[in-house]
């Protein structure tokens, strides 16, 4: 059994011109211990998938349909009460802002001391202790002065390392990471993406990052899920993903991004475009959702939305014309 | 060799540090600290650099956003940076800009027609209304977003939609040089290639000299033609794209092109991982502002500060390293290739 | 990478083709209106507040047509009567009819309350643009702002008045002198936001004169926000007018205002309540409905603004 296992989830918004099906029908699963990244652009519903998974998504205007499995709890049936218990403790989250995700009013001692005190009950001095440990552990340099400061004294790395710190501390069994770097310099994301590797191996934890960066992605990903309009559209190890994308989209995507490096082969090419823009989610979308943009597109494609298929060993496409791998292969 | 379309001698900004009741200066930011480069006609320069490192001020300085603190603005030979305003507003036809933010880099209470409309009468470029419609119309086409969009407000456009607009609006002008700052750093990667392919193709087509403020290095190598790598207001490299990112001549180029993730899972590639942060400008370093966190500093890097030196042709660097004999230079070979990925 | 080998480049057999289960509504579907029904269906606030602040508009214009007598007419033979069918409201220590007082006293209000809203907007929208963009100026304008701030806008009124005769145009001024550093402070601050706006700095690089650029790119950007303010201070100056008129320094005893009358009825506010609480009542309305209506203005202007309000 996997540990996270999302069936059928939707994330609905209401609003005041229509319902926006932000997520609609994502099925994935996270194993103990592995690293999943969702990749895709802004509004493809990535984040509130993740927001969806700890159920932070205010209901209304929202709603979360489906089923989320984590350990075998079905995460949609817990009441508030069990949720908070879970939060922060079982799943923890990194954000994106390491600004505005810390109290500024409090120590970074306290503030990882908070989820140890409420969740396993620890006292003020064993929880200081262990703040110290887990800022050792995120390679903060002399941790025993920093559990005393506040946010504002430590620098957009260092924070990002606190909020990674505040994460750990219950050794949770999945971290979701939303754009735990996008607001970082490349130095210091790279720091941070580093410290991330570190973690895995000493922690365990199995790791959720969405990001919006392939690059990001080939860096720290295990398995990756492409997520377009809302809807997963590929899922592959990441090798096979950016050897053999399968997806017209997940193609143009790495089509699209400039390859560090372009000057040195020699390969200066112009840039792949997707053109046109992502469909308004307020409207059933009839056909497949990468319909109206993909330079494949048949009648088949507008009428008749494509369904998940394994189209390789372990790589999943929601695309009529990506090819099936010969089985006897 | 014509005359650089662009010159930037020893410019400085420092913004005063104002606090207390009375507003005293209590301390400057040294946000840019010394930048010089020359851009030639019809080519791109790409600045860059990590946030707070001065590449943006360096923009709007030469736009004149605000007064400068000293060095020297030449845009074709002529001296801009002590221009009083009235003759300086002739000459800001010659360079126009696109912001980083599409939402507010237009004015949400005018129409497209009018945001385009609006250089071209400042600066008498058409006979009269009909001659105006003409133009907008042109422009519209160069970006290739339909005509009849000219009636519509900013907020029916998406991001990458109005920064076709911003685009548009720059080229109205009829510009020598355009200041692209950051200019696609905030939209999607699939939107990205879109605005990058466009800005291409109108320097081909319209023979543009562009200024490229960017903190994103793979974009950079893909449109530019020279480099200028700033740390802490001052540039530390400047190379021919191909030079550069083969043969980094500055730890910290070398450091910022490996700390770059690549597409490539499994890469091989030599990781060069900074220790630290950025320092504040309002404090900078003694000797080599790059010395608290580069992984070759030695001795004189804290007390000498290394000035920009060509090393080989066209390409100059900042850095003490090049007076070792090249046995003990950690930068001397190919770097480039190594950090990047192998490929 | 990315190669189309990966496509399959023909059609596809019919019977391979695998369709995706359709996912279900999980919201009952939502009701769209368009136009301006629709813009007032979503926004309840600006239709309550706009619909009771048009009823009182309505009300003070058509003031002698609504069952109403002469509001100043003395009957002492007919002094402080209860309501009844005859008098709805009763009638005052005077013998006048609270009920006609009440009706042609909102005009005194509505006026109050436009005027100061409108002339405070225009002046305070002068300082504050001159010191948003004339910085020499900006330091001696906001100190002196500051000063006539520290004084409550009621005590500021209340010394203007004792300069100058009780009239309805004199009250207007003097509301509105206390009103304006407010409105200024907060113009100020939206046009030193709305110089760092990129398009303020695109607007400089193509040539834009300073005066084209506070016209066209500064003050259509200040609309929304003033006119939020601009209903806030309606309702502030309604409420200081009637204060003004309650302690006898605002509008002069012949004309009824809210505040007048309720001055009226204090003395005989334990025995003969409802001349007091009518007035009273109609000023609660109209102020809780501009407050309204400048609430929802606020959110269907620019949900951004809500913060800086």
């Amino acid at each position: 059994m996997a540990l996270l296992e999302v069936e059928n989830l939707q994330t609905h918004f209401r609003a005041p011109d229509g319902i926006n099906r932000a997520v609609d029908g994502v099925n994935f699963h996270v194993n103990a211990g592995e690293t999943v990244a969702i990749v895709g652009e802004s509004g493809c519903g990535k984040s509130v998938t993740a927001m969806s998974i700890l159920r932070l998504i205010p209901e209304p205007p929202g709603k979360i349909a489906g089923s989320i499995r984590f350990n075998g709890r079905d995460l949609l049936k817990c009441s508030d009460r069990e949720m908070r218990a879970i939060r922060g403790n079982e799943i923890s989250m990194i954000f994106q802002e390491p600004m505005t995700s810390l109290n500024p009013v409090l120590t970074v001692g306290r503030q990882i001391g908070e989820t140890l005190r409420l969740h396993q009950g620890m006292s003020a001095q064993q929880a200081e202790a262990r703040a110290v440990e887990m800022l050792k552990l995120v390679g903060i340099p002399e941790p025993e002065r920093r559990v005393r400061e506040y946010p504002h004294q430590l620098s957009g790395g260092m924070r990002q390392r606190v909020m990674i710190a505040i994460a750990l501390a219950c050794n949770p069994k999945l971290l979701i990471a939303d754009e735990p770097t996008t607001a970082l310099d490349v130095t210091i994301q790279a720091q941070i993406l580093d410290l991330m590797r570190d973690l895995k191996r000493t922690v365990g934890a199995a790791i959720v990052i969405i990001t919006h960066d392939l690059g990001v992605v080939a860096e720290v990903a295990e398995r990756v899920i492409v997520m377009y309009a809302g809807r997963k559209v590929e899922e592959a190890s990441v090798e096979k993903l950016f050897r053999n994308p399968r997806h017209p989209y997940t193609q143009g995507l790495l089509g699209s991004m400039p390859k560090l490096g372009s000057s040195l082969t020699g390969e200066e090419t112009r840039l792949q475009e997707i053109p046109g823009l992502v469909p308004s989610l307020k409207r059933k979308l009839e056909g497949c959702v990468f319909a109206s943009r993909c330079s494949h597109t048949t009648d088949l494609c507008r009428k008749v939305a494509p369904a998940l298929e394994e189209k390789a060993d372990g790589h999943i496409a929601a695309c009529h014309y990506a090819m099936k791998e010969a089985v006897a292969a | 060799m014509s005359q650089p379309i662009l010159e930037v001698n020893d410019l400085k900004k420092h913004f005063p540090i104002r606090a207390g009741f009375f507003g005293g200066v209590t301390g400057h930011v040294y946000a840019v600290d010394g930048v010089s480069f020359s851009i030639e006609k019809g080519e791109t320069l790409s600045l860059v650099g990590e946030s707070g490192c001065g590449k943006s001020t360096v923009g709007k300085a030469i736009l004149r956003l605000f007064d400068i603190t000293d060095g020297q603005v030449v845009l074709d030979g002529t001296r801009i940076d002590d221009m009083p305003a009235g003759t300086l507003r002739p000459m800001r036809r010659r360079m126009q800009v696109v912001f980083q933010d599409p939402f507010s880099s237009l004015n949400p209470r005018m129409r497209v027609r009018d945001i385009l409309a609006e250089p071209i009468r400042n600066f008498g470029l058409a006979k009269d209304a009909a001659d105006i419609e003409r133009r907008v119309a042109e422009l519209m086409d160069r970006v290739r977003l339909p005509r009849d969009a000219v009636n519509r407000w900013p907020h029916e456009f998406s991001g990458g939609q109005r920064q076709r607009i911003c685009i548009a609006r720059a080229l109205a002008a009829d510009p020598d040089l355009i200041i692209c700052d950051e200019a696609v750093s905030a939209l999607d990667v699939s939107v990205k290639a879109q605005i990058v392919n466009l800005l291409q193709d109108l320097q081909k087509e319209l023979g543009l000299a562009m200024l490229f403020i960017s903190h994103d290095l793979a974009i950079v190598e893909h449109m530019t033609h020279r480099v200028a790598v700033m740390y802490l207001g001052k540039i530390v490299e400047v190379a021919p794209k191909r030079q550069l990112f083969a043969a980094p001549k500055h730890p910290y180029t070398e450091a910022l092109l490996s700390a770059v993730p690549v597409p490539e899972p499994g890469a091989a590639r030599e990781r060069i991982i900074l220790k630290g942060d950025v320092p504040s400008p309002i404090r900078p370093p003694k000797g080599c502002r790059f010395h608290t966190r580069c992984p070759y500093a030695f001795d004189r890097c804290k007390q000498d500060e290394p000035q920009l030196r060509q090393t080989e042709d066209g390409h100059f660097a900042a850095c003490h390293l090049h007076d070792l004999p090249a046995a003990e230079n950690p930068l001397a070979g190919a770097r480039g290739a190594a950090v990047i990925a192998h490929h | 990478m990315a190669s189309a080998s990966v496509l399959s480049p023909g059609q596809v057999s019919p019977e391979a083709v695998k369709a995706a289960t359709p996912m279900p509504d999980i919201m009952p579907p939502v009701k769209t209106r368009k136009g301006f029904i629709g813009f007032l269906w979503r926004n309840p606030s600006i239709a309550i507040g706009g619909a009771i602040v048009l009823l009182m508009v309505l009300m003070a214009v058509f003031a002698p047509l609504l069952f109403t007598v002469d509001p100043t007419a003395l009957a002492p033979a007919r002094r402080t009567r209860e309501p009844s069918a005859m008098y709805w409201f009763g009638t005052d220590m005077l013998g006048r009819d609270v009920y006609s007082r009440v009706i042609y006293g909102a005009r005194v209000s509505l006026i109050v309350g436009f005027s100061v809203a409108v002339l405070s907007s225009i002046v305070g929208l002068t300082i504050g643009l001159v010191s948003g963009f004339v910085r020499w100026a900006d330091s001696i304008v906001m100190r002196v702002m500051d000063g006539m701030m520290s004084i409550p806008p009621i005590l500021l009124a209340i010394a203007l008045m004792a300069l100058t005769r009780g009239s309805v145009g004199n009250v207007i001024i003097a509301i509105t002198i206390a009103e304006v550093p407010r409105v200024s402070r907060l113009v100020r601050g939206v046009v030193l936001s709305l110089r760092e706006q990129p398009y303020v700095d695109a607007a400089v690089s193509c040539g834009t004169r300073t005066p084209v650029i506070i016209w066209r790119h500064i003050l259509p950007n200040t609309v929304a926000p003033m006119t939020v303010q601009a209903t806030y201070i309606c309702a502030s100056a309604m409420i200081v007018e009637s204060i003004l008129s309650f302690i006898g320094a605002g509008t002069p005893p012949i004309i009824p205002s809210w505040g007048n009358i309720m001055a009226e009825g204090r003395a005989l506010w334990q025995v003969k309540p409802y001349i007091v609480f009518f007035p009273a009542l109609f000023l609660s309305i109209t102020v809780l409905a501009v407050n309204l209506l400048g609430d929802g203005l606020r959110d269907a202007l620019d949900p951004r603004m809500a913060k800086r309000i």
